[in-house]
């Protein structure tokens, strides 16, 4: 377990590094191919990097939790959940959470924060009514398992993160379009390979991002199912919280592809994305090992 | 001369690991005794609840004064387990589960009183104990995670060779912890 919090924060820091040394690479490559000679492109790819990456550290649960509409509860607004949360926690022997309630009759859940002390666990309504004691349990030590491992501190970076690094090409591509040609009479050949390159690294690299985010998340949704029902001793539990969600094939309102991997299941259920871009192994699976854990 | 290295060097390194080791086990029976005491708040927080619970159920109750002094009797005489340092993990956990079986009898008997059940203090006060005997649970599952891990470090090789001389042993489990689980839901 300890090695698993460690590479959490490895990894971490690594993502920051390669997510400044990309936008830092895009500015390089936008500054040659509009043949800007004091590389402002570079400078201004430097600030908001440094400035991104600082905020998603430090805010990127609040971002998280704002993105999907999660409003938090105080122990009298919903004493079910809060003492379950809270039971759980002592199990755990990790600080009780910031709870939230997400408004959706969808069955879902997230955990967010930058370290243990400052999680946050959100849950939909539709999680609330829908499921039995043992099944809401289930999930929400699935949850906590991911706050303990530092899961969240990772996942939460790769959400905003990856959601700045599609926002920027966006602009990057749009520009080059809105300016591209005066440039590049004035560039000549290696302004149009440059611009050429520029285009190519805008498409791809929302699309890099979106494979890291996959390779990486599936293996740990495994390791947080077995975690969780190390917590709870009954794998039944969240393996039937798991059944129901299958059945019910609910997408959520209020999903977003930067937040898709930090919920407990693919916020995108039945929709035809879901299939090509898949955050989380698929349910049947882990419901399959779940199953023959057999604690 | 190269030999006299070697074996400083061995002998270094020999005694840099067990220190890591020495280290190593001394961190975890601290955790394992701070899960301790984190089993003996949820268990105050019980025993004070229980004379509350005595005071409200006490004017509607008239037939089931037995009932209440068992209560009271299975209380002070888990109070005085927990708080007796010879005691064994084995003697507090039938204390304490003595102590929830006869909460339990009373939860039952309370079933006969239909203004008792309409007290709003009342459920008030079986909500918060039930609560606590979940967290209990909670508790002594957090006690047994450490105790697994604090136990799998002293017995694994070759730590189990130098344990014993260091006066480290084993815990024991809380053994009732998973079945009485079942039990404890039935309540709400």
């Amino acid at each position: 377990m300890y090695n698993e919090i460690n590479s959490n924060k490895r990894r971490s820091v690594l993502l920051m590094t390669i997510f400044i040394a990309i936008i830092i690479g895009l500015g390089y490559v936008y500054s040659m191919a509009v043949g800007d000679t004091l590389y402002g492109g570079v400078w201004i790819a430097i600030i908001f990097s440094l400035f991104s990456t600082a905020i998603s550290y430090f805010h990127g649960d609040k971002i998280a939790l704002w993105t999907s509409g999660a409003k938090p509860i105080t122990q009298t607004d919903n004493p079910y959940l809060y003492r379950m949360v809270e039971n759980l926690s002592i199990t755990s022997g990790t600080p009780v959470p910031k709870i939230y309630i997400i408004n959706d009759p969808a069955i879902n859940a997230f955990a967010t924060g930058r370290k243990p002390e400052l999680a946050s666990v959100a849950v939909t309504t539709g999680a609330i009514e829908k499921l039995a004691n043992e099944e809401l349990e289930g999930v929400l030590a699935h949850e906590l398992s991911h706050v303990k491992n530092y899961d969240i501190r990772f996942m939460t970076l790769v959400a905003v993160l990856v959601g700045s690094i599609s926002i920027l090409s966006h602009i990057f591509l749009r520009s080059r379009f809105l300016f591209g040609r005066r440039s590049n009479d004035r560039g000549g050949d290696a302004g149009a390979i440059f611009m050429i390159i520029g285009i190519v690294l805008a498409i791809l690299s929302p699309l890099i991002a979106e494979l890291i985010k996959l390779a990486i998340s599936r293996r740990r949704e495994y390791l947080a199912d077995a975690s969780g029902s190390l917590l709870t001793r009954y794998p039944e539990g969240l393996a039937s919280a798991l059944e129901k969600i299958a059945a019910e094939k609910m997408p959520m309102k209020q999903a977003s592809t930067a937040t898709a991997h930090l919920f407990l299941a693919n916020p995108f259920q039945g929709k035809s994305l879901s299939k090509l871009f898949s955050t989380h192994p698929p349910i049947e699976e882990r419901i399959k090992k779940l199953r023959t854990m057999g604690v | 001369m190269t030999p006299t290295y070697i074996v400083l060097a061995v002998v270094v390194v020999l005694v840099l690991w067990l220190i890591m080791m020495y280290n190593g086990l001394i961190r975890s029976r601290n955790q394992v005794d701070e899960a301790t005491s984190d089993i003996d708040v949820q268990l105050k927080r019980r025993y004070d609840l229980i004379p509350n619970l005595v005071e409200t159920v006490k004017g509607y109750m008239t037939h089931e004064r037995e009932t209440l002094v068992k209560l009271t009797e299975a209380r002070t005489a888990a109070m005085a387990t927990s708080n007796n340092p010879q005691a064994s993990l084995a003697d507090k956990e039938r204390a304490e589960n003595q102590l929830s079986g006869t909460l339990k009898t009373l939860f039952a008997v309370t079933e006969n009183y239909p203004e008792l059940k309409a007290s709003q203090n009342f459920l008030q006060l079986q909500d918060e104990i039930s609560d606590t005997e979940n967290k209990i649970q909670a508790a002594r599952r957090f006690y047994n995670g450490n105790v697994r891990d604090f136990n799998t470090k002293l017995q694994v090789f070759p730590t189990n060779m130098f344990a014993g001389m260091m006066h480290f042993t084993k815990y024991d489990f809380f053994q009732a912890a998973e079945a009485e689980r079942a039990n404890v839901k039935v309540q709400f």
